[in-house]
């Protein structure tokens, strides 16, 4: 996994508040987020339920607006939401996201080759046969055969469809892929080939990846660097061994005992975590 | 040895299907004793929630139930009327995965707490009201009176499946089906939930099966753990065992695909296909298609059960590959 030193995303001090319940209080989902990405590289953002993680993905997408800061990517201003079909198209060649269920994002009645001819149609302007080849390209990358192109999405497994929105993601050959939660869903021995794929993936197109991720066995295996937000804020960052080996931040520690492993009890996450602050986030 | 609580043995299921049934479980058989924590892993369409379902009683209409399924030694299956309501009521409890798909979002939390100490204990409101916030107490829940004024919505996660363990304790059932109750949570709630199961368990002297994915959450918590691939037991075997002394293939193969939280390895040891359900499984092991130790007489024997050092493998090599089966990650090479 090489990078060249470029930064393909600077993030500046990104902020996300949202009307809160109740007069004037706003809820501060995104607080202060500031990160580069390393062209080729590799960052995780970790975090649970309430971190800002989604939020920061969804700005960085252009789905919300950011309330303060900047979005840079390869030195263009992304900060606001594309407003022409245009833009959108631009910014769809820089970056692109897959989710964690992508059975909810493929239309039910179109068939997976048709579906990727769609993407691609949208960013290859050429012959018919540029954009069937770059399918049959595109399909054998991820693992996808003949028989699988021509089916609809509910006769594929949860593995071939995530196969699916990955190849729809790189139709646009984007510099940056954002990967939410795209493998929590999986059953383990296919969450190892989707892992496998995508280390491939980065390295024959040196493609960058933004992977977020409660599960921090999977950050260690495709991340170099990583991220741990806790309510809306960074509060440690770093190469993701250093993170996960020798952890600075109480919550960073908490996250690391609590998770199962050989010798492992619930107890033991418990006096681990008596030491560290408050973590359940109460209704 | 205690006499076993729930007696599972042979039990083959098929569902209808377009016309036509489907086998959905094959050949399965464990016991569980008073107390005791038994966990079920698998992937999707191992079988392991139907084996749940059909002990709760919850299979869809139309199911086939062959084999012997037996609850205190009376047969769950041939349950009717009012033993039947007693047995769900009062015998079995489930916590299902997503607390907020199991409860009624507009009822409080009071409401759904008290229902079961109304209508089955005979308490009156205030008494059940007074019982329900010493049941919050006792998961850690200590401002239980506002609590229960709550709605489902105004509850995170974690507090909702505690407010679900809180209502199994109403019931104080003999036996607890935990479908992965801690998928949807964070991980920092899991153990809090996990303890909290754990120390009631130990308290009432419940039992428990524990249905999980997390090869490494069940070592950690269940007394023994059962593997299961295409509606089959592959491994029966204490849970601490699991990793290190692994009796088939399947369970080295899933211990090693899971990245490791201690280092990052170049290629994980993928297992090449995908899961099979026990409809599709071709004559021999059902694993034999994906299994990196296959040889000729897996792909026409049918492996059985059989008891291995302090375990069960359903693997007719197992006895010459015990000890051999976790292969480095540099020699294997998953298929991706």
């Amino acid at each position: 996994m090489t990078t060249t030193g470029e930064v393909i995303l600077r993030v500046e001090g990104l902020s996300k508040s949202f009307p809160g319940r109740g007069r004037g209080h706003d809820v501060l989902a995104v607080d202060g987020v500031e990160f580069e990405l390393a062209a080729g590289g590799s960052l995780g953002i970790v975090g649970e339920s309430g971190s800002g993680k989604t939020t920061t993905a969804r700005m960085l997408i252009g789905l919300e607006r950011p309330t303060t800061g900047r979005i840079l990517i390869e030195g263009v201003d992304h900060t606001t939401p594309a407003r022409t079909a245009r833009q959108w198209r631009e910014r769809g060649r820089r970056i692109q996201i897959v989710f964690q269920d992508p059975y909810t994002s493929l239309d039910r009645h179109q068939t997976i080759g048709s579906c990727l001819s769609e993407a691609v149609s949208v960013h290859v302007r050429g012959r018919a046969g540029e954009v069937s080849d770059r399918v049959e390209e595109l399909a054998a990358l991820v693992g996808l055969d003949d028989r699988q192109l021509r089916a609809v999405p509910r006769a594929l497994s949860g593995g071939q469809r995530q196969r699916v929105a990955i190849a729809r993601a790189l139709a646009a050959e984007p510099r940056i892929l954002i990967l939410d939660e795209a493998v929590s869903a999986l059953d383990v021995s296919i969450q190892a080939q989707i892992l496998n794929l995508l280390a491939d993936i980065r390295e024959r197109t040196g493609i960058s990846y933004l992977f977020i991720s409660h599960d921090l066995a999977v950050i260690r295996q495709i991340t170099d660097d990583t991220l741990v937000m806790r309510h809306g804020r960074v509060v440690e960052h770093g190469p993701t061994p250093r993170v996960l080996d020798e952890p600075q931040h109480a919550y960073t520690r908490l996250l690391r005992s609590s998770v199962p492993r050989p010798g492992w009890t619930p107890e033991s996450a418990l006096a681990a975590l008596s030491g560290a602050d408050p973590t359940e986030d109460d209704a | 040895m205690t006499t076993p609580l729930l007696q599972v043995e042979a039990l083959n299921i098929a569902l209808p299907v377009d016309g036509e049934l489907r086998t959905v479980l094959h050949d399965v058989s464990f016991s569980l004793e008073p107390g005791r924590t038994v966990g079920l892993v698998g992937e999707s369409g191992s079988g392991k929630s139907m084996t749940a379902r059909a002990v709760a009683r919850l299979l869809p209409p139309g199911a086939r139930v062959r084999g012997r399924l037996e609850f205190d030694g009376a047969s769950i299956v041939d349950l009717r009327g009012e033993a039947l309501r007693r047995y769900r009521a009062g015998d079995v409890s489930m916590i299902f995965q997503d607390p907020r798909s199991a409860i009624n979002p507009v009822r409080r939390i009071g409401d759904f707490l008290t229902e079961a100490l109304r209508i089955n204990g005979g308490m009156s409101s205030r008494a059940a009201g007074a019982r329900a916030v010493e049941l919050l107490a006792e998961v850690g829940i200590a401002d239980g009176a506002r609590r229960l004024r709550q709605y489902p919505h105004e509850l995170s996660g974690g507090l909702l499946q505690r407010v679900m363990i809180a209502a199994t304790l109403a019931v104080r059932p003999r036996l607890i089906l935990a479908d992965e109750p801690t998928t949807a949570l964070d991980v920092s709630t899991q153990a809090e939930v996990m303890a909290i199961l754990g120390r009631l368990r130990a308290e009432y002297g419940m039992a428990m099966l524990f249905i999980t994915h997390d090869l490494d959450l069940a070592a950690a918590v269940c007394d023994e753990t059962i593997v299961m691939y295409a509606g089959s037991v592959v491994e029966q075997h204490r849970g601490a065992s699991l990793h290190e002394d692994p009796l088939h293939p399947y369970t080295a193969a899933l211990a090693q695909a899971r990245p490791d939280i201690d280092r990052a390895t170049r290629r994980l040891p993928a297992i090449p296909g995908y899961p099979t359900t026990a409809y599709e499984v071709p004559p021999g092991c059902a694993f034999a298609p994906r299994c990196p130790h296959a040889v000729a007489a897996c792909t026409t024997q049918e492996p059985q059960l059989v008891p291995i050092g302090d375990g069960h493998s359903r693997c007719i090599r197992a006895e010459e590959l015990r000890g051999r089966m976790l292969t480095g990650p540099s020699t294997t090479e998953g298929v991706a």
